[in-house]
């Protein structure tokens, strides 16, 4: 039996797997690129590029899928708040050197690429994440390895990693003051209407206890899938339970789909507003200002709030990223997580986890929505609660604010009507 | 000389060395690199399963998904219950569940757990071909139908999340029989668990298809009426087949879940079942070997695509998996051909269409 073509072809392919075998063992780390990031960010593939003047920090988001959309802009400016440390000198004096990798909007690529840049690039934190499915999925691989995620997107709460800084709104500092805000200015009936996972269920859960300990009334709570785009069925059931507001906790494209179907329906904001927690500037430009016009958000930032550091802020990120790029809160918290992770390491004097944890609690920084703090106890952040009325121009007026910064309270401790929501979360620790 | 050359130039040859330097391989790669390849190699045993059905049997099934599906989904939910230690997994609670479900209860004996997650989509598969087959729904509506089933399958996870965690999966996957899923030692261990049971798989399926059952697969394929004239109850056959490549999936769901210490539905969404049918036609239809290259290749490509381009890596991808369907559309096994073919003229080419340079 001689060499046959067939049997050839198996030699052949066999090598083939054997040099793309070789090529990822040391994944051509000699290319340093710079494509796609802001002017002076140097960007590494691999820690390996490294030397010791240099911080590798992780950045982990989806730039492909249905989230890219939503996430690139976080990572635009953490690019930014890096590029700014860096110009500045970097942290304890070594330049920071993003490795960015692509969650893919898939949950366990989430977790297989933070495990990559602990494991493989040795990054001492990652600033990564937008849905709650994602943070889940990187949390026990972060806690496994003891390293640090800096998350930037308002969640549902009832949750404390050590490894997990969030910078996101907690939901006393988004829903409870949204609620209060609602029942004192728009009235008692309240619909609830959000996407069918995690977070508006949980945050659902809270906002039934504080209505009903405060008077008011749910009409009705109904639940879409995600990516839902049919709400016809909803609106008519709107119409019939004619409550005094909406409360929104849909997300992403189901939004537009919602919108746009009530503005057709002819319900206005006069008539019943909704007041919504997922629907920032860059929504707004994707259901389109005229449809939305005169509803409202919560968040702790708005691109429209006059502070200097904001007016500072905005004119930076348009002048990387382009004239007509709009900013909102999560990609507000992008930028101020990384600043606040650097102060922390600069007063702890090191990149080490357990150092930069004890170090954290109490650094502030005077971030574009106002000052915020890191609460060294629940690991979150306290910051302004806004609300926010949508304008012609697709800007937010904020039409309300919080006195002061509020104190994170992820379990919803503060509130006697929590109390048995609580209770479920601490009964299993 | 060449009795030797020949050994090393068979399948099982070829497959003997590349389990060999994957045998190796771990002492020369990272803790985070084997554990990738591990997964990988999880995949190459439902492509393995996935060849039997289509390229041996003819029956295209892109919802493969599903079984893997249930095999993943059955293994986490065993680890779950053994990770939060008889409390209630957190989802559960926040959907206001008071004590475990019946279903779940079940899963709680790990023999259980580990059986069901190849039975259960042996079953799924007996039930489902039995209904079609018979039927004699055959080529793209059966395609059809195994997408269609996907979808049902995730919009019921997602929609059961107080069961099944929804869209966020479960996620707290922390302990297996005692032993800790993040250490490398475990993950060491279960890489070459999935090595030794791909092995298994292999020189099975490759004397199962050299048997006489094998070459009636194979006549289902190229003439499923003349096969049925001569008295062959085709359907009993395909059932057959499709069950044992279910069952297959389930074991590779098994594996991975074991060694990516997540579940979620985006893990068998179209998408991903479209992509086990790719390994399989990028390695090359109907020769077992190639779709364990093309699962390792694909995954490894994609995965190093994505980190060397984080931007454009999707593109790359994309790319690369049409120059393969373009230049070599029976997979990457034919390479050899089409090199042999360029050197000889056209001296050989009734075996592989038309001519193509390379």
């Amino acid at each position: 039996m001689c060499f046959t073509p067939s049997n050839k072809a198996l030699s052949f392919v066999f090598i083939c797997f054997l040099f793309t075998l070789a090529a990822c063992q040391d994944g051509s780390s000699d290319s340093v690129e710079a494509e796609d990031t802001p002017a002076d960010v140097q960007e590494a593939e691999d820690a390996e590029d490294l030397d010791e003047e240099q911080i590798p920090v992780g950045i982990l988001h989806s730039l492909s899928g249905t989230m890219a959309m939503s996430e690139t802009s976080v990572r635009d400016s953490e690019l930014l708040a890096i590029e700014e440390i860096n110009d500045n000198g970097g942290v304890l004096g070594k330049e920071l050197v993003p490795i960015i990798e692509d969650g893919a909007s898939d949950w366990p690529t989430f977790a297989e690429r933070a495990d990559k840049l602990l494991q493989e690039d040795e990054v001492p934190v990652i600033f990564g994440g937008w849905t709650s499915a994602s943070r889940k999925a990187m949390q026990p691989v972060v806690e496994g390895h003891n390293g640090l995620l800096f998350y930037p997107v308002q969640y549902e709460g009832m949750e404390a990693s050590p490894n997990i800084f969030y910078n996101g709104a907690a939901p006393n500092q988004q829903i409870t003051p949204a609620i209060d805000w609602l029942m004192e200015e728009k009235g008692d009936d309240i619909f609830l209407i959000g996407s069918d996972y995690v977070f508006p269920r949980i945050a659902n859960q809270a906002v039934n206890e504080q209505v009903e300990d405060a008077g008011g009334t749910i009409v009705e709570e109904q639940y879409t899938p995600l990516d839902h785009t049919d709400y016809n069925t909803i609106i008519a059931r709107i119409r019939e339970a004619d409550p005094d507001v909406i409360f929104n906790t849909l997300n992403g494209d189901s939004n537009v789909a919602f919108f746009k179907q009530l503005y057709d329906a002819g319900i206005t904001a006069d008539e019943i507003p909704v007041l919504s927690v997922s629907v920032a500037e860059e929504e707004v430009q994707g259901i389109g200002s005229e449809v939305i016009e005169g509803h409202y958000a919560s968040w702790n930032y708005y691109q429209s709030l006059g502070t200097d550091e904001n007016i500072e802020f905005v004119e930076r990120f348009q002048e990387t990223y382009g004239e007509d790029r709009v900013v909102g809160d999560p990609i507000e918290a992008g930028y101020f997580m990384v600043h606040l992770w650097a102060k922390a390491v600069e007063e702890a004097g090191t990149t080490d986890t357990d150092e930069v944890r004890k170090a954290a609690d109490g650094i502030e920084f005077a971030a574009p929505g106002g000052p915020v703090e890191i609460n060294g106890e629940n690991q979150h952040v306290s910051k302004t609660v806004r609300i926010g009325e949508v304008q012609e121009d697709g800007q937010f007026e904020q039409v309300w604010k919080s006195d002061e910064p509020v104190e994170p309270d992820p379990f919803l401790e503060e509130y006697d009507w929590a109390s048995g929501l609580s209770e479920i979360v601490t009964d299993e620790d | 000389m060449h009795e030797r050359q020949s050994f090393f130039t068979t399948k099982q040859g070829v497959f003997t060395i590349l389990i060999v330097i994957l045998a190796i391989l771990p002492l020369l790669m990272s803790d985070f690199q084997t554990n990738l390849l591990g997964r990988f190699l999880a995949f190459a045993i439902l492509a393995v399963g996935l060849d039997l059905l289509w390229g041996y049997t003819g029956v295209l099934s892109l919802g493969h998904g599903i079984f893997f599906g249930f095999g993943a989904y059955i293994t986490a939910i065993y680890i779950t219950i053994e990770s939060s230690g008889g409390g209630l997994p957190d989802f559960m609670m926040w959907s206001g569940m008071t004590e475990l479900p019946w279903l779940w209860q079940l899963l709680s004996n790990p023999v259980a757990a580990l059986s069901l997650a190849i039975l259960v989509p042996m079953f799924v598969a007996t039930l489902l071909g039995f209904f079609t087959f018979r039927n004699r729904i055959k080529g793209v509506y059966f395609t059809i139908l195994t997408q269609a089933l996907v979808l049902t399958m995730v919009t019921l996870i997602i929609s059961q999340q107080q069961y099944t965690g929804g869209s966020d999966g479960l996620t707290n996957l922390q302990t297996i029989f005692g032993f800790s899923l993040s250490s490398p030692q475990t993950q060491l261990v279960l890489y070459f668990l999935t090595l030794i049971v791909l092995t298994v798989v292999f020189f099975s399926s490759l004397r199962l298809v050299n048997s006489r059952f094998g070459k009636v697969m194979v006549a289902i394929r190229d003439g499923e009426n003349r096969l049925r004239f001569s008295g062959y109850n085709t359907a009993h056959f395909k059932t057959v087949v499709f069950t044992l490549s279910a069952g297959l999936a389930g074991l590779s769901g098994m594996l991975f879940v074991m060694q990516i210490g997540i579940v979620t539905p985006t893990m068998i969404d179209i998408i991903p079942s479209i992509e086990m049918a790719l390994w399989v036609a990028i390695g090359g239809r109907g020769t077992l070997l190639g779709p364990v290259f093309g699962a390792l290749l694909a995954n490894t490509g994609s995965t190093y695509f994505s980190e060397s381009f984080p931007e454009v890596w999707t593109y790359l991808m994309g790319l690369a998996f049409i120059i393969v369907i373009i230049y070599l559309p029976k997979g990457l096994m034919t390479i050899g051909d089409k090199l042999t073919k360029k050197r000889r003229g056209s001296h050989a080419n009734q075996s592989a269409g038309k001519p193509t340079k390379l």
